[in-house]
């Protein structure tokens, strides 16, 4: 898995969540919730949509790794491999 | 016979449009098929049908405007025989019952009853009247109001019958008003939002009590049961706070119903609206059905459901109307302390806030604790302070054995 084709899952489901937000936008290193103004059950629906996606487990204990849009494609990239 | 009223989907709702025709005329129905779709200031919403038979008639045609209570359809119950069915003039309802059926048969109609139908009275035949309006009648009554609020009558669809009523044309002012105030400045979702937030500011009078939960031992919960679990089986804390509201409203049942006519009525079932937060503004508190006998697998799944529906703008006119008390919580990113405005008819509504760490004074010590602060604002007609912080305490107490829920 590349990190292109990651990052291009995450922008897809994020567009399909917060269809509103241009990921030009946003601050790829602050908080991925308050960018994309996204709560609880957005996250959770984000992270079983990316799970589907890529086949990732992508366990509760990792969230504080998805805390960012940057670090939520280096997560994707470094757990695809 | 019966007909297939536009349904009122909450006190602050007085037209509706019909968007979609979902069952051609001739075609049987069940109770509980979704026939309709109707366009209304929350946005389109999935309407069903509340008896078994056969679908023989659409009276209105798709994209026509019409007041809450106005015959949409004729549907020819399933004991009856299709030549049972009179030939309805394509524009004029047949009379039947003035009473809309009831949205949901288990609950009190929530929404705000029609005014009272005037009786009808004979019109003293006047000359110089368009033609239309003598081929119609209408009551004295009805024709002063309309003359003074401006409204033609030739446009009026009574909803009793042949004859067009004061109430008639009371809800054709209310609709002509409501369309006026949105045409200002407010958009449909906000002027919904404002009538009914204003009646609540009326005519409850609200008292507010807070405290703090201690959500520890539901956090070491969800987390131990969540770490076996893939994503979309997960478990939100808001599926915890649901069962543990579920569960005190047995106990304390004049948190839970409707107030409506100066009378309360306590509802045996808990449908729990959730207050749920709309991307470009607005928000809508649809209910979460017998949230009080789901466990927390279904409840989990429902709530889900319910929000995924509501972002995707397909929930039901039944869902909008039910809840029997609501809960509104800002998600984890929120703020420590939200009052609600209680929804009417309910009379109540709990809200919780952001739950963070916080240090927290135990028997062994300070120590760091997840808690949340949780409110309630309820109704001083139907409850007071006292039986209102037992209630939050039978929360928080459920809250520590998660594992009961």
């Amino acid at each position: 898995m590349t990190e292109t084709s990651a990052k291009a899952v995450l922008i897809r489901e994020l567009g399909r969540i917060a269809p509103e937000i241009e990921i030009a936008e946003i601050d790829p290193s602050g908080d991925l919730r308050e960018e994309f103004d996204i709560d609880s059950m957005d996250f959770l629906n984000l992270v079983t949509a990316l799970s589907t996606a890529l086949g990732l487990e992508m366990p509760e204990a990792d969230y504080d790794e998805m805390s960012s849009f940057d670090a939520m494609v280096t997560y994707l990239d470094q757990h695809a491999r | 016979m019966s007909q297939f009223l536009m349904p009122s989907l909450g006190a602050d709702m007085e037209a509706g449009i019909l968007v979609e025709q979902l069952i051609p005329a001739g075609e049987k129905v069940h109770r509980g098929d979704i026939i309709a779709v109707v366009e209304t200031q929350k946005g389109a919403i999935e309407i069903e049908v509340f008896e078994d038979g056969t679908l023989s008639e659409w009276l209105i045609e798709t994209g026509t405007k019409v007041p809450v209570g106005t015959p949409m359809a004729v549907i020819n119950g399933s004991a009856k025989m299709l030549s049972d069915v009179p030939d309805p003039t394509p524009e004029v309802p047949q009379p039947t019952d003035p009473v809309p059926p009831p949205l949901t048969p288990e609950v009190p109609q929530p929404a705000e009853p029609l005014p009272i139908p005037a009786i009808p009275e004979e019109p003293a035949p006047t000359p110089d009247l368009p033609e239309l309006e003598q081929r119609r009648k209408v009551s004295p009554a009805a024709r002063r109001k309309a003359a003074q609020a401006g409204i033609d009558l030739s446009t009026i669809q009574p909803v009793g019958g042949h004859i067009v009523t004061l109430a008639d044309v009371v809800v054709q002012t209310d609709v002509k008003q409501s369309e006026a105030s949105s045409g200002s400045n407010l958009s449909p979702m906000r002027a919904a939002i404002s009538a009914a937030m204003s009646r609540s500011k009326r005519e409850i009078p609200h008292y507010y009590l807070a405290q703090t939960l201690d959500l520890q031992a539901a956090q070491d919960f969800l987390t131990a049961l969540n770490a076996e679990r893939p994503p979309q089986d997960r478990f939100l804390i808001v599926a915890l706070f649901a069962k543990a509201i579920a569960r005190a409203l047995k106990k304390y049942p004049e948190f839970n119903g409707h107030f409506e006519d100066g009378k309360f009525v306590t509802s045996e079932a808990v449908h729990l609206g959730l207050a749920i937060n709309l991307r470009g503004g607005g928000l809508v508190a649809p209910a979460i059905f017998d949230a009080e006998t789901r466990d927390l697998d279904d409840l989990m799944a429902s709530i889900r459901d319910l929000i995924q529906r509501v972002k995707s703008g397909s929930f039901r006119a039944r869902e909008m109307s039910a809840p029997t008390i609501t809960l509104t919580s800002l998600g984890d990113r929120g703020v420590d302390t939200l009052f609600g405005v209680i929804f009417p008819p309910q009379v109540a509504i709990i809200g919780i806030g952001t739950p963070a760490p916080r240090a927290v004074c135990t028997a062994r010590g300070i120590e760091p604790r997840l808690s949340a602060t949780i409110t309630l604002a309820a109704d001083h007609r139907t409850s007071d302070g006292h039986r209102g912080a037992l209630f939050l305490n039978k929360i928080n107490a459920s809250l520590q054995e998660p594992e009961t829920l």
